[in-house]
């Protein structure tokens, strides 16, 4: 049997692919193959295996099937078209062409620079042989044989890499401060508590042991013996894959006493979030590891000096981790060569909005937003004109059609009033409304407050509260003045990173689009047609052929008109539900 | 010890001390408002920012360690403009009843507004309304009132390990609540209320007794029950007893327990007696009677039963709840006047 | 008291409630410190938080336990066999203190012999408590460097109560646990001025001071002073005058502040007693059980009507201050007293005021105002001499506190004992006196709780106690319970070979099976109506701590 021959079937079993029926697929082809007449016909050239996600979870569910070196990657699989791929390409050798993907998907993955996600889609992360196939743990191995926990840090710290969490603390430096406290116990801690459907769980469950192999070279650089993952419930086949993961390492050895053969001990253990928000800021994750309510407390002490029971602890965010094995193999230069001057390596970012292809994707730091959303993203649909993209998450801010050519990094995106965060970017066009978009943050944000300081507490709600005001046309001369004192106040006195960041989307959209306010308040208009109190509905006379149909389906009744005859809208009984908008055939019910 | 300045004044304090220690040294007013001495570093209430030069944001003084040549500086237009901000926020979310508050005049919340002068609020917005429905006799909760210093968890947690009480929900929803919201179930010792900055935990024992009025008398004194002897401070409106609490800077550090904060109502008790009670008739009724005539009956018997029988056929009890002065003059009573040893108290009980 | 001044020449808290905090090793021993001393308690939890390390021996599962590194659940009035096998394993794992025993203590040859027997084996199978655990405790305790012990009367109600203490005082110096910080011996006064009425000579055999009566040099300089011969024969002990009462050689009692009748064991003896009485004067601010038999009741102040001082637990006298008048005529024990002496031609300040120097105003022989009755004290307490109200107006002061500079001595015997060396004293287990048999099955161990205090004369007039504490109990275990057929919260009645009384069951977890636990605060359901009035040998306390009694459901 020859290379050429063998077959490899990855059906995609990440989150998306699940959802959408990757379990089922992947069994289909299994039954497949065990069918006696496919099995006479393929012998055992063939395996199958589920993968995770490649990031484009619009498209599952995802297929590629491999003979020899060519891949081809079929969308929109069902287990009912698996008997046609079956026989068709894998027994007849003609792939199907009316199942492949399309040009764009390999514009979206080819335009991205993978390395922490390189093998996620590609190997089967429930396997641990899998990863060590493409020379998973070896690194860590080679790291504990030969290098000192010291060179370690200095390594890392010569690489550039920078905290994956948002704030892009250099993570070297974090590690030799933890590593000189004299103590007789370290911990070390994954921060898997990410909201955004982002990096977390695509790495979790798409190659779990990179971040183990991550954490375990961590855990050596400080000296820590016993690390905990802190991921959230609401990943649950993450958790499942990682509890798995977990599980086989410690069988081979990669775990638990003298790792690896060499005479350092180190274990992980899962801790389940409950899902506040707040427990993504390194104190109040401690809190909650500890079976206390997550609530930050003030720095300093850093976790670093006294963190997970008092202890210095090492708080890095999932993809910190998973950059580690690359940084060690390939090395510090090698690492450094990629990225901008401030900002070394990749970065995940989860690419959503009003954007033709949204997912998850991994592009070098300095990759232009335009890049991002025109090449990698397919544009806007619809042909809608691009406004702003928000990143950063909740707490971030927005970015602008004058800053589309701005290279991403942290310290540019800071520059323009915004944050690297969580590295998640919502594409906003000319419909959406820039007011509405900061109340719709806030009101996440003033909910997600954990209540311990009452700059983020009260003042949040209040900013919530004054936005809400403008869009419902109660906006008042000095509104905009108050939003952005008020913000700067909690920006300044709260207690942690995040009332310190809440206010972000009020500043920078005020910022960039002082305008829509000053619309929304001086002039009582939503220019991107969204606050609906402050829209007027009415029905053009030369449109209306009076069907009647609105006038029927309005809940007040404040549309009258004779059958055949142009219908009027009583604007004072409008309730302004949009319901008339919605359903007129003849696009004569007008919004202004 | 950290050499420091402060507000260009220069200062020196034993390492670990936080700058707001350092401050209060130099006696410069910081507000606070979830500061307690007694507790662990919070820095919650925000009140007590202050700036370090080379730090990018203000830090909170009392969570802050000093370190060697810091420069503080602890008021500026700046951090005013905070502290205001800060206080309009918890005012715009409180009910401004000072009027018929229990805590008016001994409120913290209430002192900050005075000083801050904050007649007018730039805020205004959704309030809390939770309804008070907790039936226990000692400690009334009004949460809409509270402005979550955390103290009240803290010292429940810190001193007392009862852990009655936590913060529960998120955002403006954020309570201090009990498990489960059920009605206070715990050992009643009143930490929480003494430690309270505003109205939001006041007792049911003394709602209504006076607190507010101008001729309460404080006096210190002590304890009377168990053998710790703690420190009270009794509040007292002629001659009623209409609260007690105890200083923070006493023995105790100001805790105590659910008898000696609350059970001081013996002493206002319509069934003191008020007047000497003798038995005239054998089986008879006790009858009202004056001093005089007590004290000669005694007297008389007393006398009566040495000629009789001797002065060991007399014995005296005394108590572990009188006063020393009382106590010696009354073994002295025994053995000098009466003239035996038979003198003793309930020690052994 | 009689125990400790035995072994170390005076009685009291050997250190301070401060030191708690810091200590390494804390020894809970028949002490509910939670309940009965909530502010030591305090320290106690935060000395655990520290990571000091807290052994509770009790056999109720007190809220002390869940602070505890080790729980040792002993059988009630096992406490010899449990603390002498701690001390037998101390001494073969080598874990005492050889050059403070050398240098300080007498007798410890007789009394290690004594230990011999006392195997962690026989500890187990007399005190209940496995022997891992009393190992445990044993090295926990003796490897420390410091480690205190405290106890209360769970460890001195019992007729073997002064053993109970002697063999406390024994692990403390074979540990060499005394005369350092957050060490010591601390037996933890149940009232506020009870270690003040122990100073102040209100115990038949001493005067002011601990000052022998038996001591004629004592009794010339008191007779000096009070200008009246002291009599050298010492007097009758509380529970020894109940005695007296029932076979008429105790003819006419006064009662200062107490309820005798709710507080003395096995009470219808302790009523039948005082109607024996000729005469009888109880003098108390609420007509209480006791008032009630009384032929002559006088009206006195409460604590917060009047000016004095007051002992606590750790020797510390402090300031009482007068906030209020008392309510119609009543007047403060002193005033009483001083009146009473006048009229039986007494003059209690003329003498002293020569002495001392120190200015009276004339006031018909009474004392004018506190703190010539004060001053007086002090002046014949050489431990008190130091003291006058300006220097406790503060924070008090804690005796020994010889002249105006000192100031105070937190922990005693930093510098020896008073009487030279402290003594060893070998003691053997005994049983308690009365234990369960075939007609009463159970042991009855009784005690207080956090809301109601002593006989309740003054809680039980709160509305807010009285809401939550309101009504007696028993506290039964699930496993009795259920023998007897008895649910949480139904009426029971609880007797004994001296009386009975109806009150609610308790059931729960926090009495072991074979024990009955009733608080003594309530007059409608007195758990001394029960309780065994034998007394300890040596100090005259009763063993209230253990009797025999059955429990049925209220019919």
């Amino acid at each position: 049997m020859t290379v050429e021959n063998k077959i490899a079937v990855h059906v995609c079993n990440g989150t998306g692919g699940m959802v959408a029926g990757g379990g089922e697929v992947l069994q289909a082809f299994k039954d497949a193959f065990a069918e006696s007449g496919v099995k006479a016909e393929i012998g055992d050239r063939c395996s199958v295996n589920g993968v995770g996600c490649r990031g484009l979870c619009a498209r599952e569910v995802l297929v590629d099937i491999t003979v020899g070196d060519e891949v081809t990657t079929y969308q929109y699989i069902q287990p009912d078209m698996v008997s046609r791929l079956v026989e068709e390409h894998i027994i007849g050798g003609t792939p199907v062409e009316e199942f492949m993907v399309g040009k764009d998907y390999h514009e979206f993955l080819s335009r991205q620079k993978k390395i922490v996600l390189a093998d996620c889609g590609r190997i089967d992360p429930e396997e641990i042989d899998a990863y060590l196939d493409v020379g998973g743990y070896s690194v860590v191995e080679k790291t504990l044989k030969t290098m000192s926990p010291d060179e370690v840090i200095q390594l890392v710290k010569k690489s550039g890499l920078r905290g994956r969490g948002g704030a892009g603390f250099p993570t070297g430096v974090k590690w030799e401060l933890c590593a000189k406290n004299k103590a007789d116990q370290r911990y070390i801690i994954c921060n898997s508590d990410e909201g955004d459907p982002g990096a977390v769980p695509t790495l979790i469950e798409g190659n779990p042991h990179s971040v183990i192999e991550g954490m375990t070279i961590g855990a050596y650089a400080i000296g820590a013996d016993m690390g905990f993952v802190y991921i959230r419930t609401e990943y649950p086949l993450a958790v499942e894959r990682l509890k798995k993961a977990i599980d086989h390492a410690r069988e081979r050895g990669f775990l638990g006493q003298s790792i690896h053969g060499s005479t350092f001990d180190f274990d992980i253990r899962i801790k389940l979030g409950a899902g506040a928000f707040v427990c993504g800021e390194e104190t109040a994750l401690i809190s909650s590891i500890v079976g206390e309510r997550g609530m930050p407390r003030a720095k300093p002490p850093f976790p670093a000096d006294e963190g997970l029971w008092g202890k210095p602890t090492i708080i890095n965010n999932t993809e910190t981790f998973a950059n580690l094995p690359h940084i060690l193999r390939n090395g510090p230069e090698w690492y450094s060569s990629i990225g901008t001057e401030t900002s070394k390596g990749t970065k995940i970012i989860a690419l959503t909005g009003k954007v033709r292809n949204a997912g998850l994707i991994e592009v070098p730091m300095g990759t232009t937003i335009r890049e991002i959303v025109f090449d990698i993203g397919g544009g806007i649909p619809d042909g809608k004109l691009f406004k702003a993209v928000q990143t950063g998450g909740p707490c971030g801010g927005c970015v602008p059609q004058e800053h589309l050519d701005l290279p991403v990094d942290y310290e540019n995106l800071a520059r323009v009033g915004s944050m690297m965060g969580s590295g998640s970017m919502v594409v906003l066009d000319e419909t959406d409304c820039m007011v509405n978009m900061a109340a719709f943050f806030l009101a996440f944000n003033q909910a997600e407050s954990c209540g311990k300081c009452p700059p983020c507490r009260i003042g949040t709600k209040r900013l919530f509260e004054i936005l809400t005001g403008i869009m419902e046309g109660r906006g008042r001369k000095g509104d905009i003045e108050l939003l952005l004192d008020l913000s700067a106040d909690i920006m300044d006195s709260s207690l942690c990173g995040l009332g310190m960041v809440a206010p972000n989307p009020v500043v920078s959209t005020i910022r960039y689009f002082r305008h829509e306010y000053e619309a929304h308040i001086r002039h009582k208009r939503c220019p991107a047609k969204v606050c609906r109190s402050l829209l007027t509905y009415f029905i053009r006379a030369d449109l209306c052929r009076g069907c009647g149909v609105c006038a029927k389906g309005c809940p007040v009744g404040a549309i009258t008109g004779i059958k055949k005859e142009p219908h009027r809208i009583d604007t004072s009984a409008c309730v302004k539900c949009g319901a008339c908008y919605d359903t007129c055939k003849f696009n004569a019910v007008l919004k202004e | 010890m950290i050499n420091l300045t402060i507000d260009e004044r220069k200062v020196s304090v034993k390492e670990g001390a936080m700058i707001l220690d350092a401050a209060r040294e130099l006696e410069i007013f910081i507000p606070t408002l979830c500061y307690d001495p007694r507790l662990k570093p919070y820095g919650g209430c925000r009140l007590c920012l202050v700036e370090i030069e080379g730090m990018s944001r203000p830090v909170s003084s009392c969570t802050t360690p000093v370190a060697e040549r810091m420069v503080v500086t602890t008021h500026n237009d700046h951090l005013y403009r905070l502290r205001r901000t800060i206080l309009e926020l918890l005012l715009s979310d409180h009910p401004n009843d000072c009027m018929v508050c229990e805590r008016a005049g001994d409120c913290t919340l209430q002192d900050l507004a005075y000083f801050y002068g904050l007649r007018d609020n730039r805020f205004r917005g959704e309030m809390r309304k939770f309804e008070e429905h907790d039936a226990n006799p000692f400690i009334q909760r009004d949460m809409n009132k509270c402005v979550l210093c955390g103290k009240c968890v803290r010292v429940c947690d810190e001193v007392m390990g009862v852990n009655a009480i936590d913060f529960a929900y998120r955002g403006l929803s954020t309570r201090i609540s009990t498990p489960y919201e059920k009605d206070l179930d715990c050992e009643f010792c009143g930490q929480c209320m003494s430690v309270c900055p505003t109205g939001a935990l006041t007792s049911k024992v003394w709602a209504g007794e006076g607190r507010r009025r101008m001729d309460v008398k404080y006096t210190d004194t002590i304890c009377p029950y168990c053998g710790c002897g703690c420190n009270i401070t009794l509040h007292s409106v002629r001659d009623r007893i209409v609260k007690v609490n105890s200083r923070a800077d006493n023995g105790n550090k100001g805790w105590l327990c659910v008898k000696g904060r609350f059970g001081y109502e013996f002493v206002n008790s319509p069934d003191r007696l008020t007047t000497p009670l003798i038995r005239r008739e054998k089986n008879g009724d006790l009858e009202p009677a004056t001093w005089n005539e007590a004290i000669s009956l005694i007297a008389g018997r007393f006398e009566d039963i040495r000629y009789k029988h001797g002065p060991d056929a007399l014995a005296g009890l005394a108590s572990g709840r009188v006063t020393n002065e009382e106590n010696y003059a009354f073994q002295k009573f025994f053995r000098a006047v009466i003239g035996t040893n038979n003198i003793d108290h309930c020690a052994r009980l | 008291m009689a125990g400790l001044s035995t072994v170390f020449g005076s009685g009291a808290m050997s250190n301070s409630i401060e030191e708690i905090e810091d200590a390494q090793t804390l020894f809970v021993i028949g002490s509910n410190t939670t309940e009965a001393h909530p502010d030591i308690a305090i320290r106690m939890k935060k000395a655990a938080k520290n990571g000091a390390k807290l052994i509770v021996a009790d056999p109720r599962k007190i809220p002390l336990v869940q602070y505890a590194d080790l729980w040792l659940r002993l059988r009630p009035g096992t406490d010899i066999a449990l603390l002498n096998s701690m001390m037998h394993v101390i001494l073969e794992e080598n874990l005492h203190d050889p050059s403070f025993i050398e240098e300080r203590t007498n007798g410890f040859d007789d009394f290690s012999r004594g230990l011999k027997e006392f195997t962690p084996e026989l500890g187990e199978k007399i005190s209940g408590v496995p022997k891992d655990d009393i190992i445990r405790a044993a090295r926990m305790f003796a490897s420390s460097e410091r480690a205190g012990i405290y106890y209360t009367l769970g460890i001195t109600q019992h007729t073997h109560g002064t053993n109970n203490v002697f063999s406390i005082a024994n692990l403390a110096l074979l540990t060499g646990n005394l005369g350092k910080e957050s060490a010591g011996v601390n037996p933890l006064r149940g009232q506020n001025n009870v270690q003040g009425a122990c100073d102040m000579g209100c115990t038949p055999d001493v005067l002011p001071g601990y000052q022998k009566v038996t001591d004629q040099k004592v009794r010339e300089k008191f007779e000096e002073m009070w200008g009246r011969p002291i009599p050298d024969k010492v007097g009758l002990t509380s529970t020894d005058m109940i005695g007296a009462m029932i076979d008429g050689r105790l003819k006419g009692l006064y009662v200062m502040g107490e309820n005798s009748v709710l507080s003395h064991a096995h009470m219808s003896h302790t009523i039948q007693a005082l109607e024996n009485l000729d005469f009888l004067v109880v003098q108390d601010i609420f007509l209480t059980e006791t008032a009630k038999l009384a032929d002559v009741v006088l009206p006195a102040a409460s604590f917060a009507e009047k000016n004095g001082t007051f002992t606590n637990t750790e020797r510390r006298v402090q300031r009482v201050r007068k906030a209020i008048q008392s309510p119609g005529e009543a007047l403060d024990d002193l005033t009483i007293i001083g009146m009473l002496s006048s009229r039986m031609g007494y003059d209690h300040v003329r003498k002293i005021v020569q002495a001392t120097g120190f200015q009276a105003l004339s006031s018909g022989g009474r004392y004018a105002y506190p703190e010539q009755a004060f001053r007086e004290v002090c002046f014949l307490s050489p431990a008190m001499a130091g003291m006058t109200y300006l220097r406790l107006a503060e924070k008090g002061l804690q005796w020994p506190c010889p002249d105006q500079d000192h100031p105070g001595t937190p922990f005693l015997f930093k510098d020896g004992f008073p009487k030279g060396r402290a003594d060893f004293t070998r003691v053997s287990y005994e049983p308690s006196r009365e234990l369960p048999d075939s007609e009463y099955p159970l042991v009855l161990t009784t005690g207080r709780n956090l809301y109601q205090y002593h006989t309740g004369t003054m809680t039980r007039k709160s509305k807010a106690i009285e809401a939550v504490a309101g009504q007696a109990y028993v506290e039964i275990s699930s496993t009795d319970a259920e023998h007897v057929g008895i649910g949480n919260s139904e009426m029971v009645t609880v007797s004994s070979r001296r009386g009975a009384v109806s009150l609610q069951a308790r059931v729960g977890n926090i009495v072991p099976p074979g024990v009955l636990y009733m608080p003594f605060h309530y007059a409608e359901a007195p758990a001394n109506a029960l309780t065994n009035s034998v007394l300890d040998p040596i100090c005259r306390i009763p063993e209230l701590k253990v009797c025999a009694v059955k429990i049925e459901k209220s019919g």
